[in-house]
């Protein structure tokens, strides 16, 4: 338990120490509330889908969580490279433990960014359905930071150098989010479109969130945890699998 | 006396270069082993294997009666180490980096804010307890580093180089230190560095490694003498000539140029 906490409690002091990395992260997610959020709000409405804004801002939420949340995965990259990873990797501990806590750590650490494109997005216009909303998101905002943070874990655990950073974010953390439904309503897809968009496992992110915050889960929040659980449990398993077998 | 570290004809490979050739050897339960051997001659390659940071491509090793393939927990169990590179976190303040490992290693929390007050004082940082760690030069860093190895104490401990770019207080300090620990608690230390008058002050035993080959092995006195020299860095010499090695680029010096392209 003290193990978990310490690697935990190390995630949060280095993200609240790191003002720069805080802020950084919070451009792109504030970047598509507004240039989109404002840009296609007429035309959505226009087209009778009601207040784009509404429908945007538990999507850009995601978005935050799923980019913090990989890159607190893929972090192992720079504890490999500054030599941290090593003082962790020998100690009379299991790596499944590490990988735990270290996970939990960046999980919260992606969850807290959420928290705060949350509050950026009710600035912004957005209006949560119920005051109790907040505390049914938190859990899934949660979940979905653990999925893409052991994830992140797994990728990181077999790459050794920064050379394939720019292509998991490229060939896996766009398509994630671009194809999540985070920007477009689910309804009356292509059915090619249709199948990646079920694929991939944002989606029931996007939409568990959507159901938390204005009850218009398309798939139905019971589908979404059900997913999500399952794909979270999987990426922890095959994450922290790869994780022990890291050589120095 | 028994033996605490058996290697058996251990072979490292990366790709098809040999970085270790049949290495074999015995550490006795508290001896101080000094593992000598000029650049890229495969001292740390050894280390890794010996603390389950790399399998060995062929051979048996038993660490405290332990296989560091197959056993991992009980060996990390028995070792402490400080390594050559770098592995403190920089963000992080110096008594945070002491407070993560004393806990990674179970030191209860009264023995361990003891040994952290000790041992910050001994390398001289405990008016820096609370700074962080990239405010801090390299041999403040590395002093950390040493204090931190030495927090919990373990059965054996390794120590690659632990005096690069220390001063001589530290140095001699550092020292003093290791040699009370192997006295007073038995600990066994399994030593690399290029100070030779380092390995001849403290070394039980010393081993020399050239090119992936255990080239000689006995105490300063012997090897002094089967070269006939006078000193032991003389000795070193003559074991392993005098031609500076062509050093193979290593994997870890890649990543670090890598990291300073990266970074720029
Ligand atoms: N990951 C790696 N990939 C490829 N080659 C490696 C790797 N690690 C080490 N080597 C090579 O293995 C050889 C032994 O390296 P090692 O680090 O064990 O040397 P060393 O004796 O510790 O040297 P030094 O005194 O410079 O620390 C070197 O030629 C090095 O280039
Ligand atoms: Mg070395």
């Amino acid at each position: 338990m003290d193990i978990l906490y310490i690697l935990w409690l190390r995630q949060i002091k280095r993200y609240l120490r790191s003002r720069a990395r805080l802020i950084g992260s919070l451009g792109q997610p504030l970047l598509f509330l507004f240039a989109f959020g404002f840009g296609f709000g007429p035309l959505y409405a226009k087209a009778g889908g009601g207040n784009y804004m509404q429908f945007l801002a538990p999507g850009v939420i995601c978005m935050a969580i799923l980019f913090t949340s990989v890159f607190m995965g893929i972090e192992i990259i720079w504890d490999r490279q500054f030599g941290f990873l090593k003082e962790t990797l020998v100690a009379p501990v299991s790596r499944m433990q590490i990988m735990l806590g270290r996970t939990l750590g960046g999980a919260t650490v992606a969850t807290l960014q959420g928290v705060i494109v949350f509050l950026i997005a009710l600035l912004a216009g957005f209006r949560p359905e119920h005051w109790y909303s907040a505390a049914l998101a938190l859990p899934v905002m949660f979940l979905i930071a653990l999925l893409f943070t052991a994830f992140g874990t797994g990728i990181a655990s077999v790459m050794s150098d920064f050379h394939g950073f720019q292509l998991v974010m490229n060939f896996l953390v766009m398509p994630l989010f671009f194809l999540s439904g985070a920007l477009f309503p689910l309804n009356d897809l292509s059915p090619a479109l249709a199948t990646l968009v079920r694929i991939d496992p944002l989606t029931y992110g996007v939409d568990a969130l959507r159901g938390a915050f204005l009850d218009t889960a398309h798939l139905g929040m019971g589908l979404d945890f059900s997913v999500l659980s399952l794909i979270t449990v999987l990426c922890l398993v095959v994450g922290s699998h790869l994780f022990s077998k890291i050589e120095v | 006396m028994a033996a605490i570290i058996r290697v058996e004809g251990i072979t490292k490979k990366f790709h098809d270069f040999t970085a270790v050739d049949h290495v074999s050897f015995e550490v006795e339960k508290g001896e101080i082993f000094a593992f000598l051997g000029p650049n890229g001659a495969g001292k740390t390659t050894t280390i890794k294997m010996l603390t389950t940071l790399l399998h060995p491509t062929s051979g048996t090793i038993e660490i405290n009666g332990h296989n560091p393939v197959t056993e991992q927990n009980e060996v990390r169990k028995s070792f402490g180490i400080v390594f050559q590179d770098p592995s403190v976190d920089d963000e992080l303040m110096a008594w945070e980096n002491m407070e993560i490992h004393g806990i990674l290693y179970g030191v209860p929390k009264k023995l361990r804010r003891e040994r952290i007050d000790q041992l910050l004082e001994i390398v001289e940082l405990t008016d820096r307890r609370r700074n962080l760690l990239k405010e801090f030069s390299g041999g403040m860093k590395r002093r950390l580093e040493i204090a931190r190895g030495l927090l919990h104490h373990p059965k054996i401990l390794f120590l690659d180089e632990p005096t690069i770019g220390l001063d001589p207080q530290t140095r001699n300090h550092l020292w003093a230190y290791v040699e009370k620990l192997n006295k007073e608690e038995g600990i066994t230390v399994f030593l690399t560095t290029h100070y030779m008058e380092e390995a001849d002050r403290v070394a039980d035993t010393i081993a020399v490694i050239d090119h992936g080959k255990i080239i000689e092995r006995g105490t300063s006195q012997t090897l002094k003498e089967r070269t006939k020299t006078e000193n032991l860095e003389a000795a070193f010499l003559a074991l392993t000539g005098h031609a500076i090695r062509e050093e193979q680029v290593s994997g870890i010096d890649h990543l670090r140029m890598r990291h300073r392209l990266w970074h720029r």
